[in-house]
């Protein structure tokens, strides 16, 4: 009835070329658009942006990131956390060091940096593939967070190892350090996430992004019509790691403010990614979305339910939230491998059909 | 012959001795793999909860017990009993057992012919639910596993070998522990090689790693044949729950020992069996050498986690399918 393309004519290419063809998707996104910029910052408190929202938009950009890598490109990558981590420090080192420039900057400048280390590990995917580049990106998993733990001068030669976000202001208000406030921060990784979402929507629907589907789909053909598999493998590790640094130094900086680096960006963080894009959908910017907001709300909710309503002891209800994320990870993937993603496509089809299907 | 030499000949043999614990938990992943192509991440996991279903088992623990009280308001702990070593490790493989026909029938059945990735993530999940289930059941308090296994250096090595030095040469310090696991892992590892040549199982196991539909055709039943994988993983998952457990404790750090074998795999190639263990050996060589020579004096130490990782990479570059792994064949 509202979702269809008829009537919806396409006069130029520009028009036909658009990221939203259907109508009714244009309104949808303005209308969650409008909504993120203009209500939630004024009824945000303290307890939603750090339980929830700001978690669910830096993982958003994170997995957008390990998306474009795992599900455009189709190189399974274990080393997202130390990609994060890198993030994270580089953007720490930065701050410390220009103390004057802004911490927009840093972050992007944070993102690059991560770009360059993440072409470095991906050189190997030239020549591994499959499982054995999966386990080889778990090298520059650990190898990364060894080396942020032991070389003092990445945390500025601190006692505790520990780096601490300094106060830092974009436009005259706080973002980072104890004084930010919750809808500065917000709205700091909202225009974040917009700004990467565009990116790699774009990067994915052009020329880049289809020589990354082609490595995925098969890549001695796509080798044979012309895919440089050099620029392809190495853009996307660059492209997905840009992506994961921005969302580490957010995450350090905005979200954490004070991080030990093999606690926040262990092994579990890389597994939590994966599972992220898995859940919501592989080779889907919306499922990185879904998949980020899933498993964000899902320890929330588990502990909401389990401690305060039920009384449960803290560790038990820790034990089933494994239990529960373990369970609903085999469940998707038997009853829907495409994940999240899948299941909007088809309700999209339904839609379009509705009210009447024949 | 100086200290340094023989002391550097000591990392060595410690090393060959962790090497053949890395390659127990390896010859688990190997074993699943070729039989089902299935790139069992759990297998950590499913040391730990072996090790943790024994020792509940041995003393006599009620299972769920913590959840019992908490729903129902009780305070339920042990049954009263102890039930002998011998005893609770076959009740642990039925365990086992019952898991590999529970994880065959309710996860792996329905993903048959899916992409290798997906089939990854899913054992991804299967850790994390296993690992919550383990500690659901018995509880995540760290455990010593009592199964009287001896412990400490060994005097009789150490005595043995102390004329080679001079006085400052104190012998070779060889845990206990680690000769026993060296010596039950070549006898699994014999037990297993007889078992794959010379049982029917056994080589109907082999035919269906070779090729599932020529399997099938001859009336293999490839259900069967991975429920039985399934349980051989789980039984390699004791031994090496009971050998890690007894030398650290029962406790969550045991599930990581598959991130240690993750490079021995690598190494080894995926599919190999002696590519298992000769790649445990050298990763377990490499790294305490590395250690003992460039890591702790220059590097500051605790390189351990990352050099296996890098040595794998190494031999990778060079050897794309590992040392002993099925040549990978593309073709368009």
């Amino acid at each position: 009835m509202f979702y269809r393309e008829a009537g919806d004519f396409k006069t130029s290419y520009k028009s036909d070329s658009q990221t939203f063809p259907i109508a009714f998707d244009r309104y949808r996104y303005s209308a969650v658009m409008a909504f993120a910029y203009c209500v939630i910052p004024f009824i945000i408190n303290d307890y939603w942006a750090s339980a929830i929202l700001l978690p669910f938009l830096i993982y958003s950009i994170a997995a957008i990131g390990l998306n474009i890598l795992v599900g455009y490109c189709g190189q399974v990558s274990l080393g997202s956390g130390g990609f994060m981590a890198v993030g994270a420090f580089a953007c720490y080192k930065l701050m410390t060091a220009f103390p004057d420039v802004s911490i927009i900057i840093h972050v992007i400048l944070a993102g690059g940096i991560t770009a360059v280390v993440g072409a470095a590990f991906g050189l190997p995917s030239l020549r591994i593939k499959g499982f054995y580049l999966a386990v080889a990106t778990l090298a520059a998993q650990f190898f990364l967070v060894w080396l942020f733990n032991k070389v003092s001068w990445f945390y500025n030669y601190s006692a505790s190892g520990q780096i601490n976000a300094p106060e830092r202001f974009v436009g005259g208000y706080a973002v980072t350090g104890p004084n930010a406030d919750a809808w500065a921060k917000y709205l700091v990784c909202l225009v974040f996430v917009t700004v990467c979402a565009l990116i790699s929507r774009n990067l994915t629907r052009g020329t880049i992004g289809r020589s990354w589907m082609a490595i995925r789909d098969m890549d001695i053909a796509a080798e044979i019509i012309g895919v440089n598999p050099l620029k392809a493998k190495l853009t996307a590790f660059a492209v997905s790691s840009f992506f994961i640094g921005i969302s580490g130094a957010l995450f350090f900086a905005v979200y954490l403010g004070a991080v030990e680096v093999g606690e926040a960006f262990g092994i579990q963080k890389s597994f939590l990614l994966l599972f992220m894009i898995i859940i919501g959908g592989l080779g889907s910017i919306f499922g990185s979305f879904a998949g980020a907001g899933l498993l964000v709300v899902l320890p929330v909710a588990l502990k909401v339910v389990g401690v305060d309503f039920l009384g449960w002891p803290t560790d038990l209800v820790a034990h089933l939230q494994l239990v529960v994320v373990g369970a609903l990870i085999m469940f998707f993937l038997v009853k829907e491998p495409h994940g999240l993603a899948q299941y909007w496509r088809l309700a999209k089809e339904k839609l379009r059909l509705w009210p009447f299907p024949h | 012959m100086s200290a340094d030499f023989l002391y550097g000949i000591e990392v060595i043999i410690n090393g060959l001795m962790a090497g053949v614990l890395y390659a127990l938990v390896a010859l688990g992943f190997v074993l699943i793999y070729k039989a089902s192509g299935i790139f069992n991440y759990a297998q950590g996991v499913m040391a730990l909860f072996a090790a943790l279903t024994l020792v509940g088992i041995m003393e006599g623990q009620v299972p769920f017990s913590h959840l019992i009280n908490a729903i129902f308001g009780t305070d339920l702990h042990h049954f009263g009993w102890e039930v002998p070593a011998l005893l609770a490790i076959f009740f642990t493989v039925l365990v086992m057992g019952l898991f590999a026909w529970l994880v065959q029938k309710f996860v792996f059945r329905h993903l048959v012919g899916q992409e290798p990735i997906i089939l990854f993530m899913a054992t991804i999940g299967l850790a994390y639910f296993l690992e919550g289930v383990g500690d659901l059941m018995w509880g995540s308090e760290i455990k010593t596993l009592a199964l009287g296994l001896p412990q400490g250096g060994s005097r009789w090595v150490e005595d043995l070998t102390s004329p080679l030095g001079g006085d400052d040469f104190y012998g070779f310090f060889i845990d206990k522990l680690d000769m026993v696991a060296a010596v039950v892992a070549m006898i699994l590892v014999t037990g297993l090689i007889l078992f794959a040549q010379y049982t029917k199982q056994g080589r109907a196991m082999r035919a269906v790693a070779d090729d599932h539909q020529a399997a099938l055709s001859v009336g293999i039943s490839l259900n069967f044949i991975w429920i039985l994988v399934w349980s051989l993983a789980g039984l390699v998952a004791l031994v090496a729950g009971i050998m890690w457990g007894a030398k650290s404790g029962v406790q969550f750090s045991l599930s990581l020992i598959a991130l240690k074998a993750l490079p021995v795999l690598m190494l080894g190639g995926f599919t190999s069996i002696p590519g298992a263990i000769i790649g445990g050996l050298i990763i377990g060589v490499g790294e305490k050498l590395f250690e003992y020579t460039i890591g702790a004096p220059f590097l500051g130490g605790a390189t351990e986690n990352w050099f296996a990782y890098m040595l794998a990479l190494l031999f990778l570059v060079f050897r794309p399918q590992g040392l002993f792994g099925e040549k990978i064949i593309e073709r368009v």
